[in-house]
C-alpha cells in the first residue's frame, strides 16, 4: 500500500489546456508535465487566434486599417490605433495638432485606468475572491462611463485619425474628468487596503511568479512586468509622444515604492494600482493645459487618402499600451492609399516568454496566478497551455482554479483569519 | 483577524445591486415566451441605462439627401456599404457593421432648395438592440427605396424580436 503511494507521487503526468476549451476566454496551449504538486516541464503553444489581420490591412486603405487595428483587440481599443497613427504620421510627415495631441494622451491614460483595474479584478478571481472582483469592476463602470461620454461608445472608441482626434472634449466631459478623478483616488487608496495590505493576497502572491531582472531583461518581457521586475521600462518615458513628451512620466517601479523588489505577483499588483495613481496625475495635467486649436491636420479624409497615395515613406510607431509596448510598423510606397506592409506587435508575444521558466517549478494551484499575473492578451499577439496531473489526466481550468481557491483557504486557516 | 476585504464583502452585500437589471432581474425559463408576453404588453422589462449624445448606434440613410458620391464605401472599413448602380444609391448590412461613424463624418450631404447648408444623407441613430434571427432582416438592412424607408419611419424604434 505504502509503495503503492510512493510510486504514484513519483510519476510525471502531463496536462494540456486548450486551444479550443470552453473555459478559456482565449485560444491559447499549455503543455505542462507535473509530479505531485509541482510543475516539473511546460511547453506553451500558441497562434491559434491568427485572423490575418496584417494581410487585411494590406488590402485596405489607410484610414479602413486604422479602425482594423482598433478590432486586433478588445480592451486595448486604443493602443494599436494609437501606435498605428503615430507610424503612419511619422511616414507621411503629419503633425497632428497640440489638442489632438493632449485629447489621444487623456483617451490613452483612461483606457491604462479601466485595463488595470480589471486585471485586479482578475487576479482577485483566479485566487479565489470573488467579491472583490465584483467590487473591482463595479470601480470600472466609471471610467467606462466618462469614455462612452466622450467618444460615444464603451469599447472601440473610433477616436483617433491620422493627424489628429475625430471628436472634441467639451466643458461637460472635463467636468465629468474631474468628478471621475477624485472618485479613482479614493479607490486607489482603498485598492490598496484590500489588495496590498491584505494578509491573505500577500500570502497569496508575495514570491509566486516571480521573475527576476536579469530573466526579465533576457525574454524581453515589457510593461509593468518588466517594471514589476525593477527594469525602468516606459515608452513613455524613453520614447515620449504627443503630451508625454511635455509630461516627465516616471517609470512606476516597485523599488521606488517600497523599497525592495522581488518581481513577483505582489509586486505587479502595486505597479498596477500606482499606475492607475500616476495616470490619474498625467490626466489632471491634460485638462489643466489643454492648448486650443483644431483637432485635424487634414480634416478632409479624402484629402488624407490623396496625400497618402502620393507619399513614399515609412514609419513605427510605438505605444506604451496598460500591457506593455505596442510596436506598429507602416510602409507606404506612393502607389496605393493603404499601407503596402503593416506589423504589429503586441506587449503579450513577449511577455508569455515568461510563463515557461516561472510555470517551472511552480505549484499546480498556482498556475493561474503565473498565467493571469502577466495579463495576457491573447487575440493581441495571438498565440496554450496544458497542465497533467500524476495519471496523466488532463485538468481542466476549473480544476485548476479550485485548487487555486482552495490554497487560499488553506492559508486563511493558517492565517487564522 | 478580520481583514478590510471583509468588511467590503459585507457592505457589498448591504448595497443595492450596481447594474442595471436589464431587460428582466432573472433570466427568464422561455425567452421566446417572455418576448413574446412583453410584445403583448403583459409584462413590462426594465428601460436600459440612456446612451450619451453622440453614441453611434444604428445608421439611419436618407435617400433624398444622398448624391451617389461613393466616399461612405471608399472609407467604410467593414465594408457593409453595397453600391446599387441602378439608382446610384447604397445599401447598407448593419450586420456588418462596426460603428465607427466613419461614412458619417465622411458625407458630404445635398442642399435641397431653400437650405442655407448641405444636411447628410447618414447619420448614427441611437438604436442600439439590433439581436435578429436573421442577418438579413428587414430591420437589419437599410435600402434606400422609398418603400422601406416609409415602412422603417412607421416602426417604432427599438424593434428588438
Amino acid at each position: 500500500m505504502a509503495n503503492d503511494k510512493v510510486s504514484k507521487i513519483s510519476k510525471r503526468y502531463e496536462i494540456p489546456i486548450g486551444p479550443i476549451h470552453p473555459a478559456l476566454k482565449e485560444p491559447i496551449r499549455v503543455e505542462a508535465e507535473v509530479k505531485g504538486e509541482k510543475v516539473v516541464k511546460v511547453d506553451v503553444k500558441r497562434g491559434f487566434a491568427h485572423r490575418g489581420i496584417e494581410y487585411m490591412g494590406m488590402k485596405r486603405n489607410a484610414i479602413q486599417t486604422l479602425y482594423l487595428s482598433e478590432r486586433i483587440c478588445g480592451i486595448c481599443s486604443i493602443s494599436h490605433p494609437y501606435a498605428f497613427v503615430l507610424a503612419s504620421e511619422k511616414a507621411l510627415g503629419i503633425e497632428p495638432p497640440p489638442r489632438a495631441q493632449y485629447i489621444r494622451t487623456i483617451i490613452a491614460e483612461l483606457e491604462r485606468i479601466h485595463s488595470h483595474i480589471l486585471w485586479l479584478g482578475v487576479v482577485a478571481h483566479e485566487i479565489g475572491f470573488d467579491p472583490i472582483l465584483f467590487w473591482t469592476w463595479k470601480l470600472r463602470e466609471k471610467v467606462l462611463d466618462v469614455l462612452e461620454a466622450i467618444t460615444g461608445n464603451r469599447i472601440n472608441y473610433a477616436m483617433y485619425m491620422i493627424g489628429g482626434v475625430r471628436r472634441d472634449i467639451k466643458e461637460s466631459h472635463i467636468l465629468a474628468l474631474r468628478d471621475m478623478i477624485d472618485y479613482y483616488r479614493k479607490a486607489a487608496d482603498q485598492m490598496k487596503d484590500i489588495f496590498l495590505s491584505d494578509p491573505i493576497y500577500k500570502a497569496r502572491t508575495k514570491d509566486v511568479a516571480k521573475l527576476s531582472q536579469d530573466l526579465a531583461l533576457k525574454l524581453n518581457i515589457v510593461g509593468p512586468t518588466a517594471r514589476a521586475a525593477g527594469l525602468r521600462v516606459d515608452i513613455r518615458q524613453d520614447i515620449p509622444y504627443d503630451a508625454y513628451a511635455d509630461i516627465d512620466v516616471r517609470a512606476v517601479v516597485p523599488q521606488d515604492i517600497m523599497g525592495e523588489v522581488n518581481g513577483d505577483a505582489y509586486d505587479a499588483t502595486l505597479v498596477r494600482i500606482y499606475e492607475i495613481e500616476q495616470s490619474l496625475d498625467i490626466i489632471e495635467y491634460c485638462i489643466n493645459n489643454m492648448p486650443e486649436g483644431k483637432l485635424l491636420a487634414i480634416p478632409n479624409y479624402v484629402a488624407l487618402l490623396t496625400t497618402i497615395r502620393k507619399t513614399q515613406g515609412e514609419g513605427i510607431g510605438a505605444h506604451e499600451a496598460p500591457r506593455g509596448e505596442v510596436i506598429h510598423y507602416v510602409k507606404y510606397d506612393g502607389t496605393r492609399d493603404g499601407p503596402v506592409v503593416w506589423k504589429v506587435i503586441a506587449p503579450s508575444y513577449n511577455n508569455i516568454n515568461c510563463w515557461g521558466p516561472l510555470l517551472l517549478g511552480a505549484e499546480v494551484a498556482d498556475i493561474p496566478v503565473v498565467i493571469a499575473f502577466i495579463d495576457p492578451c491573447l487575440c493581441c499577439n495571438d498565440r496554450i497551455a496544458f497542465v497533467k496531473d500524476e495519471n496523466g489526466r488532463v485538468l481542466d481550468y476549473f480544476e485548476i482554479h479550485n485548487m487555486s481557491v482552495n490554497k487560499t483557504m488553506k492559508i486563511k486557516r493558517m492565517l487564522g483569519v | 483577524m478580520p481583514t478590510k476585504a471583509m468588511f467590503l464583502m459585507i457592505r457589498q452585500l448591504l448595497q443595492r445591486p450596481f447594474t442595471n437589471p436589464f431587460p428582466v432581474k432573472y433570466a427568464p425559463k422561455n425567452v421566446t415566451k417572455t418576448i413574446e408576453k412583453v410584445k403583448l404588453g403583459q409584462m413590462s422589462i426594465n428601460n436600459p441605462i440612456p446612451v450619451p449624445d453622440g453614441f453611434r448606434g444604428k445608421l439611419k440613410y436618407d435617400p433624398e439627401r444622398c448624391i451617389g458620391c461613393r466616399l461612405c464605401i471608399t472609407v467604410c472599413p467593414a465594408n457593409a456599404m453595397e453600391w446599387i448602380p441602378e439608382v446610384r444609391k447604397i445599401r447598407h448590412y448593419v450586420t456588418r457593421c462596426m460603428f465607427c461613424g466613419l461614412c458619417v463624418d465622411v458625407c458630404p450631404g445635398k442642399k435641397l432648395p431653400g437650405e442655407t447648408a448641405p444636411v447628410k444623407a447618414l447619420s448614427m441613430s441611437k438604436e442600439f438592440l439590433l439581436a435578429d434571427y436573421d442577418k438579413y432582416s428587414d430591420n437589419l438592412i437599410v435600402e434606400p427605396t422609398s418603400k422601406e424607408q416609409s415602412l422603417n419611419n412607421q416602426e417604432p424604434s427599438s424593434d428588438q424580436k
